[in-house]
């Protein structure tokens, strides 16, 4: 076990509530945020949250550190989050791409088509963003997150899940894989469609704006 | 030379691009593609600020009520 897992995890099976209060507080706000992606509500989302850390009370004495303690706990908090998830029938088809997943990730009205000048360029080319969209701070910065959170409420629920671990918090795609269960070909296909909508719901709101 | 990548292609390679997963000639293609066209160099841009600002989406975190109560679980669990 690394050495400042083992603190912590010494710290956690001797009862030290400062430790599991701290960690409660900097872990919770990530695992909500990916267990919202396997169930309906934000209520249901934050009694996964919940059930996963009574689960890690009563589980720190198994731990056995073959994995961060937190890939553990994250862990715990994707099975709880998957069976909660078949409860309120929200079916994961995560070893297989549905049939839509598979075609192309943007509309192909905006390309040209076969008998026009230049078959599959852009038919109108992207419209350039305000330079404050990237600008951390700016009003409109702040609406544009806003949006995309918006935004990630209607992906479907996989691709979801998968852009919430890998852009949001910062995984990388073997752990992603690991979590999930799911092979790279897989994944890279959820956030390839997740990321294709995400910049999509910016480009709309910019445009709108 | 293999033929060259038309936008609608480059739309769907950029994830494995920015990954760093596409083949070098795939890669080559993909560059060379970028430099000859404004509209795919900037839809390369947008994705990148895309994931940017995913990095600082606003997240929410447990309820202080929430939080008190598996506090009392961890105080009160028999060990």
């Amino acid at each position: 076990m690394a050495g400042a897992d083992s603190d912590l995890v010494a710290a956690l099976r001797s009862g030290d509530e400062a430790a599991f209060a701290r960690i409660v507080s900097e872990w919770s706000r990530p695992m909500l945020l990916l267990a919202r992606g396997f169930v309906s509500t934000e209520a249901s989302a934050e009694e996964v949250v919940q059930d996963t850390w009574l689960a890690v009370i009563r589980g720190i004495d198994r731990f056995e550190g073959r994995s961060a303690l937190r890939t553990w706990v994250y862990r715990i908090l994707v099975n709880t989050a998957k069976s909660r998830g078949v409860r309120e029938h929200r079916t994961l088809p995560w070893s297989s791409l549905s049939p839509d997943e598979e075609g192309p990730s943007l509309d192909p009205a905006l390309f040209q088509g076969p008998s026009e000048g230049n078959p599959g360029g852009w038919r109108t080319a992207p419209e350039a963003w305000p330079t404050e969209t990237a600008v951390e701070g700016s009003v409109l910065a702040g609406e544009v997150r806003r949006e995309l959170r918006a935004a990630l409420d209607q992906l479907p629920e996989r691709q979801r899940i998968v852009l919430t671990l890998r852009d949001i918090l910062g995984h990388t795609s073997e752990e992603v894989c690991g979590l999930l269960e799911i092979s790279q070909a897989n994944q890279r296909v959820l956030l390839h469609r997740a990321r294709t909508a995400a910049r999509l719901a910016i480009a709309s709101y910019v445009e709108r704006s | 030379m293999a033929t060259a990548l038309a936008c609608q292609q480059m739309v769907e390679l950029v994830t494995d691009y920015l990954e760093g997963n596409l083949g070098w000639l795939t890669r080559r293609r993909f560059e060379k593609h970028l430099r000859a066209c404004d509209g795919c160099t900037r839809y390369v841009e947008q994705m990148r600020e895309t994931l940017a600002l995913l990095g600082t989406v606003p997240a929410d975190t447990l309820s202080p009520e929430a939080q008190s109560t598996l506090l009392d679980a961890f105080r009160d669990f028999e060990r």
